[in-house]
């Protein structure tokens, strides 16, 4: 129904272009030579089709958005009470999916009660009366402004002020999403975790040191309480952070300096691709290659030289993902060396200092914030990091510094805790969000950083 | 360097500590010299060993062996009237003994009928169904060998494991017995290797020697769509306001430090977004490509704002003067002019987003985008779908020893997408981005 109606406001929008380009275009010809239109017959056009299509789709939107909720309201309303009375919210959720399973044309488990197969019926029928008044509800506005904008077509009507007029606002609401999505994530992050904290405390979320998040699933269950410290989870995101970046800033640094300043031109043009085919490697391919093919290699190797090493370790999760952050590192480096003006480089030479003591001495100071910035953001982005450790790291939380053991990292714990779990309201679900508040603030704050840096110190030598 | 020269007198460059001093500087150089080479090979070796890892387990899974056996399809076994009913086991069960007359043993025979996949009375059953004069005739046909022997035959796993002392029968394949009526068949020329079509035309499936990749290429294909469709208008149209037409305001500076940072925010946080908005506040089907592509777009969107932004740039302003010169409105020179100048450059950084979009894993997970697809007919824009990386992952989670194979050649399948889509992008750069005005 959602595609009906979204493809009848499309042709009532082109049947709007076609309506308002047909008088204008007839003007245009009747005076021909003369001045008989302020715009080109174009611009009548798009002004009818946006007065048709805009009002429509919004109004699609919001009925989209509103219908759900609405009418799972009114058939709550229609159940009898007895199958309502002493429900918690959450059983009420999953009485009403499972009207909406039956619904859908899937079976349930067993034989529903009759009121369930009743309310699925209801809610079929209803779904169809919804999806045909908003057929109708689009296409009344969609109308109206057909009218109303072909009412204003006029010789001198100034169609095309018009038409920009609509293209501005148009265009500061799709660079306004960017602000929309940032206040979508601190929204959806922040009020999902208000919900975790009035049930786990904030102090025990920030400073407990065990996590273990293995909750009773139903309220009769005999199980731990659990427990929502995040003092190891976020240890072990540092740990492998940490490893992954002493892995990966030397080498990324090292192959920038070669390529920046050794390189002929023609071993950048075959490395850089390279370097730019590593960068674009998915992450669960990482992920794979750390399972299937480092972690038994290190472990063979660790283990002729008499250490053992667990399987899902720090250090394989660490090294692959500074496999990963290579590219990165050096591309950003690459940029920042390249940014220093030639004369620096230069006036070193000129005073007889190698190449080694130029970058040494000059190169890197003057890169120095460029080369800073990128490490922070590789740190950022080995901190959100989230295929190769869920496919490489451990999923119990151990509180360690030791590199040989298997350690979690925050995004493995948002993975594993959503991973095929629908209900909104349990603890272990509201940790995920919580955990996903504190990654987005420690990420934004080494972008700020990183940002703050560049922005600093860019053009120093200008 | 330690004493300053004096300008009267002529320093000896040729003095023995002034020549040890020289060439201990020159050795530095060359370290570091030898130190970068070192790191970009070590780079390189490391993209070789991954590749060249992925190749060697992944290759063989793109060939799948076929037994070819005689098949009696007798009307009291196939049902004609309900073929869905037919005993298309026990036919077979029958195929494969005719051809193996000498296994008597029930017993043995119970395990000589695992060397046939699983599958195969349901992939015999589709044939005839499609070809239903065949029934009430004997018909040669060739269906799918189980997993373990697939692997025997490709040379993946031997048959005797352990060395020395301790080398024992693979137990996999199930004993001598039924290893010795296996080379049977192979002597009798009924296995044969084949490209493996199954791989792009089926769907999942929980054995490895029939799970095929057009679910998850599907899945993405639809997702990629709905990315498609919302991020490219919307990241042109706010490039576009940024570059030519915002004001210098502190709104404007706040949608660019926005843009910034929403390119390095984590993925999984936009799957929490995802997962909190659009599932559970607007309510949206879960799993759907639908949600999948929105939650995409929105990452994609700053890659291609900023790409854009970049291709506007480039465009000289000689070309915006002279538009507005001859009387061309703002509008009127940006659509007219900017824009199809600047097309290439904007192409090409929504490829390399769309191709990023096409890798990302983690967000898709936390929407549930990772449904087990069994068959490809009722794939839509709202119905429950996987994508090739969430395949990838639950293939790399299946204990079975063939989807390991199967998983590397996924990898391989989306690598090759990756590469032909970047490819495209560096060929638009190249043959239209490089003008000079």
């Amino acid at each position: 129904m959602t595609t009906i109606t979204m493809l009848a406001v499309l042709l009532l929008a082109l049947f709007g272009y076609w309506f308002g380009y047909r008088p204008a275009r007839k003007a245009e010809l009747a005076a021909a030579g003369g001045r008989a239109l302020h715009s080109r017959p174009v611009y009548h056009g798009l002004y009818v089709a946006a007065w048709v299509g805009i009002p429509s789709l919004l109004l699609v939107l919001v009925w989209l958005l509103a219908q759900g909720p609405v009418i799972d309201r009114l058939l709550l309303q229609t159940l009898p009470e007895q199958a309502l009375a002493g429900l918690s919210d959450a059983q009420i959720r999953v009485l009403l999916s499972k009207i909406h399973t039956l619904a859908a044309g899937h079976a349930l488990p067993g034989t529903p009660p009759e009121y369930v197969t009743q309310a699925a019926d209801t809610l079929k029928r209803w779904r169809m009366i919804a999806g045909w008044a908003m057929l109708a509800g689009a296409l009344a506005p969609g109308l109206m402004g057909l009218f109303w904008a072909r009412l204003r077509i006029a010789p001198q009507f100034r169609a095309r002020q018009r038409v920009e007029r609509i293209l501005d606002g148009l265009m500061l609401a799709c660079a306004a999403l960017a602000i929309l999505t940032t206040l979508g994530i601190i929204v959806s992050l922040f009020f999902e975790s208000l919900r975790f904290f009035a049930k786990v405390p904030l102090t025990e979320f920030l400073f407990g040191p065990r996590w273990e998040p293995q909750i009773a699933m139903r309220a009769d269950q005999v199980a731990g309480q659990g427990a929502f410290g995040m003092i190891p989870v976020f240890t072990g995101t540092l740990l492998i952070s940490a490893i992954s970046l002493l892995f990966a800033v030397p080498i990324g640094l090292f192959s920038a300096i070669y390529l920046v300043e050794y390189a002929s031109s023609r071993f950048r043009a075959v490395v850089k691709p390279v370097l730019e085919f590593l960068a674009g490697i998915p992450t669960v391919v990482y992920g794979f290659f750390a399972v299937v093919t480092i972690a038994p290699a290190l472990k063979a190797w660790l283990h002729g030289l008499g250490i053992s090493m667990a399987p899902n370790s720090a250090l394989v999760a660490g090294l692959v993902m500074g496999i990963m952050l290579i590219p990165f590192i050096s591309s950003l480096s690459d940029d920042a060396l390249a940014a220093v003006p030639m004369a620096l480089r230069e006036g070193s030479i000129g005073l007889g200092a190698t190449k080694a003591e130029t970058i040494r001495k000059v190169l890197l100071p003057a890169a120095l914030p460029g080369i800073m910035s990128g490490i922070l953001l590789a740190a950022s982005r080995a901190i959100g990091e989230t295929m190769i450790v869920v496919m490489a790291a451990g999923i119990i939380a151990h509180l360690t510094l030791n590199p040989l053991e298997a350690v979690t990292t925050v995004t493995v714990q948002i993975v594993t805790l959503l991973i095929g779990d629908t209900a909104f309201d349990s603890p272990k679900t509201l940790a995920a969000f919580a955990l996903g508040l504190v990654l987005f603030l420690v990420t934004l704050a080494l972008n700020v950083l990183s940002m703050m840096i560049t922005r600093r110190y860019r053009e120093q030598y200008d | 360097m330690t004493e300053p020269p004096d300008s009267h007198e002529r320093i000896d460059w040729t003095a023995p500590q002034r020549l040890t001093r020289l060439r201990r500087r020159h050795r530095a150089n060359r370290r570091m010299q030898w130190l970068g080479l070192g790191a970009i090979l070590t780079a390189a070796g490391l993209l070789a060993v991954l590749v060249l890892s992925l190749l060697a387990s992944g290759l063989p899974a793109f060939q799948q062996s076929y037994v070819t056996l005689s098949f009696d399809l007798k009307p009291a076994l196939v049902n004609p009237q309900d073929m869905r009913r037919g005993k298309w086991r026990k036919i077979v069960r029958n195929a494969l003994f005719a051809a193996l007359p000498e296994v008597k043993d029930r017993r043995l025979k119970r395990k000589v009928f695992r060397i046939v996949s699983r599958a195969a009375p349901y992939n015999l059953r589709d044939y005839v169904m499609k070809h239903p004069e065949l029934v009430g005739k004997t018909i040669t046909h060739q269906v799918l060998l189980s997993d373990p022997f697939d692997q025997y035959v490709k040379g993946v796993i031997p048959a005797h494991i352990g060395a020395g002392a301790q080398q024992r029968f693979n137990p996999r394949l199930g004993g001598p017995e039924v290893l010795a009526a296996f080379e049977k068949l192979r002597r009798d020329g009924r296995i044969s290797l084949r490209f493996n079509r199954n791989l792009f035309l089926n769907a999942d499936s929980r054995l490895p020697e029939q799970a095929g990749l057009a679910g998850a290429i599907v899945g993405s294909f639809l997702m990629l769509l709905v990315t498609f469709i919302i991020s490219f208008p919307a990241g042109i149209a706010a490039a576009v306001y940024l570059e030519e037409f915002a004001p210098k305001n502190r709104f404007t500076d706040f949608i660019e430090v926005n843009i910034n940072n929403l390119a390095a925010v984590p993925s999984v946080v936009f799957g929490l977004l995802g997962l909190a908005l659009f599932i559970g506040y607007a309510g949206l089907p879960r799993s759907t490509p639908l949600v999948g592509g929105m939650v995409l777009s929105l990452m994609t969107l700053p890659t291609i704002i900023i790409a854009t932004r970049a291709a506007l740039s480039a465009v000289p302003p000689s070309i915006r003067e002279a538009a507005l010169g001859i009387g061309a409105s703002r509008y009127q020179t940006v659509l007219h002019h900017v824009l199809p100048v600047a097309m290439p450059g904007i192409l090409t950084g929504a490829i390399i987003g769309m191709a990023r979009a096409l890798g990302e894993t983690a967000p898709l997970l936390l929407i549930g985008m990772n449904a087990f697809i069994p068959d490809v007919s009722g794939m839509g824009i709202s119905e429950p779908a996987t994508a090739l990386p969430t395949q990838i992952y639950s293939w790399a989670d299946s204990p079975e020893r063939g989807f390991v194979a199967r998983t590397s050649a996924a990898i391989l399948v989306l690598l090759g997408f990756l590469l032909a889509m970047n490819s495209t992008a560096i060929w638009l750069r190249q043959r239209y981005g490089r003008r000079t005005w």
